[in-house]
């Protein structure tokens, strides 16, 4: 049993100590923003905040969470930071298939947050998850327009 | 025969006759168009009651079977295709949105049903191709327009005018005389009753709003929130989760479980199962399934020894190179023109050259998995990332032991396709969540890990052709001849209905290139691939325009030409092409070769044209290379469509391809060693980074020529404008991909 805080709320899940909390969030919570993709930390999709950092869910097991403040990408718009992404990406009309951009969206939320004014240098090691649609030049406007 | 077929997806094509009735002719029909897409569906050949000739509704005609139109003012439009990334729905929207007049942004767009209303390319229904716009683009307008005359006829009726005082802006009619007006979401019922005419006439193109215009994707905030959902995101009332292991050699099969009872004991394992080349675990979770089927000890039947029709126990991809160059099999011409006997025995110069493309996979981002219900009252619901819904129905119908017509499909959003998502002998997962449902008497979700899904994915033939050109005394090429040999996906999937010997699929991108070259001979030679095969984003331009052009600039060189100045005499003729190279040089600020300083280093360009989906490209690359890696920074490419429905999304479609093509050339190869292959997931298939990405610059422009594609096109001009790029600077001619095989000299 744990219990967990997610997008502000307490949630308690019985699930194995070793379970991922990708897989927490996606089918014992039923949120499934959070994407599957690789499940071996290569890709990003599952990419949520944890205490405000960016962390790859699949490689989090859901015992080493403990009192971290989790947020998805179904509580993005509730912050200001996150809706100024939002909006980012939907007026750079990012996204193309769309599989990869919650991760993308959750990863620029994190970087604009600790650095509100990136350097080149600061999204790209920042914004590191694929996507197989090749949307990488829209992501890096979407995140210098977020940031303006 | 065994009561679960080890394929049971198999497409027609496949040589059997059991294959062949598991299927059925319906399907037959179907896939006959995709195979011949220029011509129409004969149902005749099908038998008289059966395939596309028992259609009923003329497709795309009835109104209501597409749109919803609702109280509050929106439209429910169900597509004929399935968007996927390549912004199908918006265009939909944009087309009907136009002629039905109201805003783009107020359609919800659905992949529709199954149904006859929805076979609109050339008699069947796929996405696929890049034919969704060119093959819907005039029936769609007219949908909407007759949709509109019912509303404009429908509000006579209720406002007692005469039509021809009507008028509509955006969603509403308009009585001007007399100040009154009605929404069409109150006027819905009444105009969806009315016999629809065909006839009703279309808005002259100079009136447009929509199309034609960069109008927002109207999927976007669903996908940068997290709401939109996959195939992958459905759950269904009291469903279980599995996970499958499939055998490490594909043809094997489970023979015995050392250990099923202490796995069953695991947490949360409702059930083992051994499935055709596969065993599976259910459970109430998807992460304690796959816990669990990884704990099986499981006992495997042998792969055969050696030899080619199997992936045997010694089969490896260079084995299979190795067999392609040596097959001594006469090619069966896929192109011939003029005497390129007598033209290379006239030769003042004869230059040859061999290329190799890797098996690639598709690496969409989005695992693919299905769901099945089979329901109390005999019918069966699937929820399933496909391309052609038709089909699927089929065979999900075949193998649930139903009628078709008792299979509900769903075909939600697909999270990237690039040709995944056809049938592909056991490269599905919805047969298993079939065989599971009935097994378990449960609703089942099957989801292939990645491991799984880079073991069991269809891949882009390995393909090898051997190229000869004949040199005149000025360097100019008098003949050109090629031999490819292999096999491409249209042959493997429906070959069955070709008209030909000759693979379309395998010799698209050598054959119906445009340049004044006289005397030609093109040859195919099939070798059959033990391997699934599979169409992969443009298919076999993706590799042969890169063979093909590469060659091109060897001809170049080996007659003392600038690569760019040969292709434009070549192409003196062909006013669209010269256009097409003339606009690609101005975008990147006028051609020149290099090698030539820049920010500090040394770079060079390349220089391709392609002919792909109806569609023109002329690219221009700019590369450097650092640590014996290439690294490409510009890429600019001009884009003939013909016309063009939203120019933003074929720019970003481009740049999508655009970066396809780049990974792939630079880094993408499937291999198999022992029977094996060696990539399990993204860090043993690297695919394109942030990184690797270079900048896109894309000119469009519309010749006016027939509509062609959008979705592939983008791509196949791309790998052979690196590699002619990466020969200018480093003096190596890449011959066998992808680049990153090859340690390349510091420049
Ligand atoms: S699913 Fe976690 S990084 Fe790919
Ligand atoms: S938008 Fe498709 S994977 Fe990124």
């Amino acid at each position: 049993m744990f219990d967990l805080s997610i997008n502000g709320r307490t949630r308690r899940v019985d699930v194995e100590p070793d379970t991922p909390l990708l897989w927490v969030l996606r089918d014992t919570l039923g949120m499934t923003g959070t994407k599957y993709g690789c499940g071996i930390a290569q890709c990003g999709a599952c990419t949520v905040l944890m205490d405000g950092q960016a962390m790859r869910s699949c490689q989090v097991t859901v015992d080493s969470v403990g009192s971290a403040k989790v947020e998805t990408i179904e509580a993005v718009e509730a912050d200001a930071t996150g809706r100024k992404v939002v909006e980012a990406w939907v007026a750079a009309q990012v996204p193309q298939c769309g599989y990869c951009q919650s991760g993308q969206v959750m990863a620029a939320t994190a970087l604009l947050r600790s650095t509100p004014k990136p350097s080149d240098d600061d999204i790209a090691s920042a914004m590191t998850n694929l996507c197989r649609c090749g949307t990488y030049n829209a992501i890096a406007a979407a995140v210098r327009r977020a940031a303006a | 025969m065994d009561p679960m077929p080890h394929h049971p997806a198999a497409p027609v094509g496949a040589p059997t006759l059991s294959r062949r009735r598991l299927l059925g002719s319906a399907a037959g029909a179907l896939v006959l168009g995709v195979a011949l897409p220029g011509r129409a569906v004969r149902a005749e050949a099908q038998g008289p009651a059966e395939g596309a000739g028992a259609i009923a509704p003329k497709p795309g005609t009835r109104v209501p079977a597409f749109l919803e139109i609702r109280p509050d003012g929106t439209v429910r439009f169900l597509s004929p295709f399935v968007e996927g990334g390549q912004g199908i729905a918006t265009g939909m929207a944009q087309i009907v949105g136009e002629e039905l007049d109201v805003d783009p942004a107020r359609f919800l767009v659905e992949c529709a049903p199954p149904g006859p209303d929805y076979a609109v390319v050339n008699g069947i229904r796929m996405t696929g191709g890049s034919f969704s716009t060119r093959s819907s683009y005039a029936l769609m307008r007219q949908l909407g327009a007759t949709a509109r005359d019912m509303l404009l006829r429908a509000a006579a009726a209720r406002l007692k005018v005469r039509e021809a005082e009507l008028t509509t802006r955006d969603g509403t009619v308009i009585h001007a005389a007399s100040g009154r007006s009605l929404a069409y979401g109150a006027l819905a019922t009444d105009a969806m009753a009315l016999k629809p005419n065909e006839a009703a006439s279309l808005r002259p193109p100079e009136t447009f709003r929509y199309i034609g215009r960069p109008v927002a994707r109207i999927d976007v905030r669903d996908k940068s929130t997290g709401r939109a959902v996959y195939a992958i995101d459905q759950a269904v009332e009291g469903m279980l989760y599995a996970a499958v292991a499939h055998a490490p050699h594909p043809g094997t099969e489970p023979v015995g479980i050392d250990n099923e009872a202490t796995v069953r004991a695991m947490p949360g394992v409702h059930s083992v199962h051994r499935l055709p080349g596969a065993v599976a675990v259910a459970a109430d979770s998807w992460w304690r399934a796959r816990k669990a089927v990884e704990a099986l000890s499981v006992r495997w039947s042998r792969p055969k020894p050696t030899g080619l029709d199997t992936v045997a126990a010694d089969f490896s991809s260079d084995g299979l190179l190795a067999a392609l160059k040596a097959s001594a099999e006469a090619g069966h011409v896929a192109e011939a023109e003029g005497d390129a006997g007598a033209a290379f025995a006239g030769a003042a110069k004869v230059i040859e050259a061999e290329y190799a493309a890797p098996y690639l996979a598709h690496a969409q981002l989005e695992p693919p998995s299905a769901i099945a219900r089979v329901n109390g009252d005999g019918t069966l619901d699937v929820w399933l990332p496909n391309q052609m819904p038709e089909l699927f129905q089929a065979v999900s119908a075949k193998v649930a032991g139903v009628e078709p017509d008792k299979v509900r499909l769903h075909s939600p959003m697909l999270g990237g396709f690039f040709g995944r998502h056809f049938i592909y002998e056991n490269g599905n997962p919805f047969p298993q969540a079939i065989l599971l449902a009935k097994a378990t008497g449960r609703p089942v979700k099957v989801l292939w890990s990645r491991e799984e899904e880079f073991a069991r994915d269809g891949l882009r033939p390995l393909s090898f052709s051997r190229f000869r050109a004949a040199l005149d005394a000025a360097g100019h090429p008098t003949a050109i001849e090629a031999r490819t040999v292999g096999e491409g996906p249209i042959g493997r999937y429906f070959g069955v209905l070709m008209k030909t010997p000759v693979d379309p699929s395998a010799v698209e991108g050598i054959v119906e290139k445009p340049y004044a070259i006289p005397n030609r001979r093109m040859t195919f030679t099939k070798v059959a691939h033990p391997v699934t095969i599979a169409f992969w984003r443009s298919v076999g331009h993706s590799m042969n325009d890169a063979f093909y052009e590469s060659f091109l600039d060897e001809v170049a060189q080996a007659g003392g030409h600038d690569p760019f100045d040969l292709r434009v005499a070549l192409l003196k003729d062909k006013p669209r092409h010269l256009r097409l190279l003339r606009e690609v040089a101005d975008l990147a600020g006028g051609w020149k070769r290099g090698p030539y300083e820049a920010e500090g280093g040394k770079r060079a360009r390349g220089v391709a044209l392609a002919s792909p989906f109806g569609s023109e490209t002329a690219t221009i690359a700019e590369v450097s290379v650092a640590e014996g890696e290439a690294r490409v920074h510009n890429l600019w490419i001009a884009f003939d469509p013909g016309s063009v429905v939203n120019p933003a999304i074929v720019k970003a479609q481009v740049e999508s391809a655009a970066a396809l093509g780049t990974s792939s050339v630079l880094f993408e190869q499937v291999v198999y060693r022992d029977g094996v292959r060696q990539s399990q997931n993204f860090d043993t298939y690297p695919i394109l980074r942030r990184e690797h990405m270079p900048a896109v610059h894309v000119r469009i422009v519309e010749s006016g020529a027939p509509m062609g594609g959008v979705g592939e096109p983008g791509l196949p001009g791309v790998p052979p404008a690196i590699l002619n790029a990466v020969a200018a600077l480093t003096g190596q001619r890449v011959r066998t991909l992808p680049i990153a095989n090859t340690r390349l000299a510091g420049a």
